[in-house]
């Protein structure tokens, strides 16, 4: 029952409660658990056939060495750990491990060349219809998905390394792979080389958080119809697009960091179809396009850096209600694009470094509008080609005349009440 | 000709006005770098400012050189001397000059401050753009005998390749947006000194913003060693084309 709890509020679960879990797994089964351990070496010793003899509670250790048995299905509610140098190879054939049940740990095991397939999603770890499981301390390489988990609950997902060599982009598995799961909790792993560094479909209440996900193919983090998830103080970095977020609601997103999303149509942060949303004190530095709206309403976005991108944010005309303050916005080449003239929403009190208006009062907020969407910018959503004139005297002449007449930019998307000096983070 | 190239030279110097522009790009470029604690976007201002001095300095000093040399000039064609090569001559005591300017104004201060290929690239355009407009201005003044008029010209041409052209590329995009073109935009771009040295530059430094389809062939063909070449030859052509043009005119004139 503790333990339940402790999963239904772990939206701030404490770091590093592997061995509180460990003890309930125990206190569960205190009069028969024991430990098995298996050696590679040893005659008539598997881990087929230690899970053969094993109960509910017990802990299967395996020693060093590389164990070669193809698929290895956990139905029932132990603990496999490790000793360091424990290494499980799937041989480029099998799904490695196959969690269903309740109640199992896997703990400091190193997984490996898990087979492919392009019919069905093989995984280094897979849980399937399986529910308080724990999945922490492990190395996976190779693998076509590294964990892939369906159908479960309260699934915990720590302290892994996730890392795969990219292929093309449909041959290639997502590092952690979450389909119609609820209360997951995924933290402090690393993952790289694979599709989406971490996948939710159908997804709920759910957190993700202290993650470094970078290097891989498409996004860092993908949610697909999955509402009611955090995930903060993450780390994007060098992936095709930082973090999509599609067809989602209340999704909460802080102090991330997005850096170095980069390339042709690359993001920060894509946000698709997603509503009653919340973006803050993330920092956005060097991404092509820092967030990118389509369809989206009711965000609130306050207190995140901008630093360094081509667009800080490009907001289509499909969004409304979206609201934009305290964010800080410097040496961006284009602080916010969109490609039509009505504006839904509302930019109060940010921070701009292109802002050129004064603060006669000295109330640190400017006396003048600053409208952050240039002529250009607006060319350029237009007709990509222009890109070609940029930083071109004529452009900033032409921006120049429309700052101070505008006709063509949106004159509603304005800062009415712009900071002078960047917000304190 | 080593002797009249030198003394061309120091004629130049001694007006001053090439040691002051020296001194203003020197003053900019130390001031942009001190501002900023990011050497490279200073070096993008220093870029946004250079690309509309540069040439405009270098297209007057040329044409107002070439008029207040003119009595010179007759003077040397009463000597045993080629016009090609007083004209040469002429032309190597610019280049010289021009460059001096831009390695001290700009070179000195982005090696010291952001030493790297990026600066290397931009003092090496730029160099290159300066010299192109000075071959210009030269085929302007040889072909206008009017003081006056030769200078209006010069202005005009500066003003049409900075400003005027630009608008045209973008009535061009426009009025063709529904078209591929990308690699027209390239040509185009060919076809301009002041932006083929601007793009290129900016390729090597401000690339976040210029991605998207466009972007990327554009940094496929500039950012490669073979586009860089190729930049490089059409940014000479832009030097040799009006220098020789200039040189066959000088042998016909009838001073």
């Amino acid at each position: 029952m503790i333990f339940r709890l402790r999963f239904n509020n772990s939206s701030r679960i404490a770091p590093g409660s592997f061995f509180i879990l460990l003890d309930l797994v125990f206190i569960q089964f205190p009069s028969i658990a024991s430990v098995i351990t298996v050696h590679p070496q040893k005659e008539n010793n598997s881990i087929h056939r230690a899970l053969e003899q094993s109960v509910n509670g017990d802990t299967i250790m395996l020693s060093p060495g590389i164990y070669r048995e193809g698929n290895i299905t956990i139905d029932k509610g132990i603990c496999l750990m490790g000793v360091p140098g424990a290494i499980l190879d799937g041989e480029m054939k099998y799904e490695i491990l196959s969690i269903s049940g309740q109640h199992v740990v896997v703990y400091g095991l190193e997984f490996r060349n898990s087979g492919r397939s392009g019919m069905n999603d093989i995984a280094a770890v897979r849980c399937i219809d399986a529910s308080d499981i724990m999945i922490s301390h492990n190395k996976i390489l190779n693998a076509h998905f590294g964990i892939h988990v369906s159908n479960s609950r309260h699934v915990r997902i720590e302290q892994n390394l996730v890392e795969g060599i990219p292929a093309e982009e449909q041959n290639t598995g997502n590092g952690i792979h979450l389909w119609k799961s609820d209360t997951a909790f995924i933290w402090n792993n690393e993952i790289l080389g694979h599709r989406d560094g971490i996948y939710f479909e159908f997804v709920t209440s759910s957190l993700i958080q202290d993650n470094i996900s970078h290097d891989n193919i498409r996004y860092g983090l993908h949610f697909m119809f999955s509402h009611h998830n955090t995930y903060l103080c993450n780390e994007f970095r060098n992936n095709g697009a930082g973090v999509a977020v599609m067809y989602s609601n209340n999704v909460s997103m802080e102090q991330n960091l997005f850096l170095h999303n980069w390339g042709p149509s690359a993001y920060g942060l894509l946000l698709k179809d997603i509503s009653d949303s919340r973006i803050s004190n993330n920092s956005f530095i060097n991404n092509t396009t820092g967030i990118h709206f389509e369809g989206t309403n009711r965000i609130q976005v306050f207190h995140n850096i901008f630093a360094g991108n081509g667009w800080a944010a490009r907001v289509q005309a499909s969004c409304s209600e979206n609201i934009f303050t305290k964010n800080s916005f410097t040496a961006n080449t284009f602080d916010v694009g969109t490609n039509g003239t009505m504006t839904l929403n509302l930019f109060k009190n940010n921070y701009w470094d292109k802002y050129e208006g004064y603060d006669i009062d000295k109330n640190g907020i400017g006396d003048i509008p600053y409208h952050p969407v240039s002529l250009y910018s607006m060319i350029v959503e237009n007709d990509p080609n222009c890109m070609i004139l940029l930083r071109s005297i004529l452009i900033s002449f032409l921006d120049k005349a429309e700052k101070a007449i505008p006709s063509i930019t949106p004159e509603n998307l304005s800062d009415s009440a712009p900071l002078m000096k960047a917000p304190a983070q | 000709m080593k002797k009249l190239i030198s003394y061309i030279f120091m004629d130049m110097l001694k007006s001053r006005i090439i040691i002051a522009y020296a001194l203003f790009l020197l003053m900019v470029s130390l001031v942009l770098f001190s501002l900023d604690d990011n050497p490279g976007k200073s070096l993008l201002s220093i870029l946004n400012i250079a690309i509309i001095v540069v040439p405009l300095v270098s297209m007057i000093f040329s044409t107002i050189h070439y008029y207040n040399s003119y009595e010179f000039l007759e003077l040397l064609l009463a000597q045993p001397m080629s016009r090609s090569a007083i004209l040469w001559c002429e032309f190597a005591a610019l280049c010289a000059a021009l460059t001096l300017a831009i390695l001290t104004g700009l070179g000195i201060p982005s090696l010291l401050y952001f030493p790297g290929t990026e600066s290397l690239w931009m003092i090496v355009s730029i160099s290159l753009l300066s010299l192109s407009c000075a071959a210009i201005a030269l085929l302007i003044s040889i072909r206008t005998r009017d003081k006056a008029r030769g200078i209006g010209i010069s202005l005009l041409v500066w003003f049409y390749f900075s400003l005027i052209f630009d608008g045209l590329i973008l009535l061009i995009l426009f009025s063709f947006s529904d078209y591929p073109l990308e690699k027209f935009t390239l040509a185009l771009i060919a076809l301009n000194p002041i932006d083929l040295s601007r793009v290129t530059i900016m390729l090597q430094l401000d690339i976040s913003a210029l991605m998207g389809y466009t972007g990327a062939l554009l940094k496929s063909f500039f950012g490669t060693a073979y586009g860089l070449a190729a930049t490089t030859f059409v940014l000479i052509l832009w030097i040799l084309v009006p220098f020789s043009l200039a040189l066959k005119s000088f042998r016909k004139k009838d001073m």
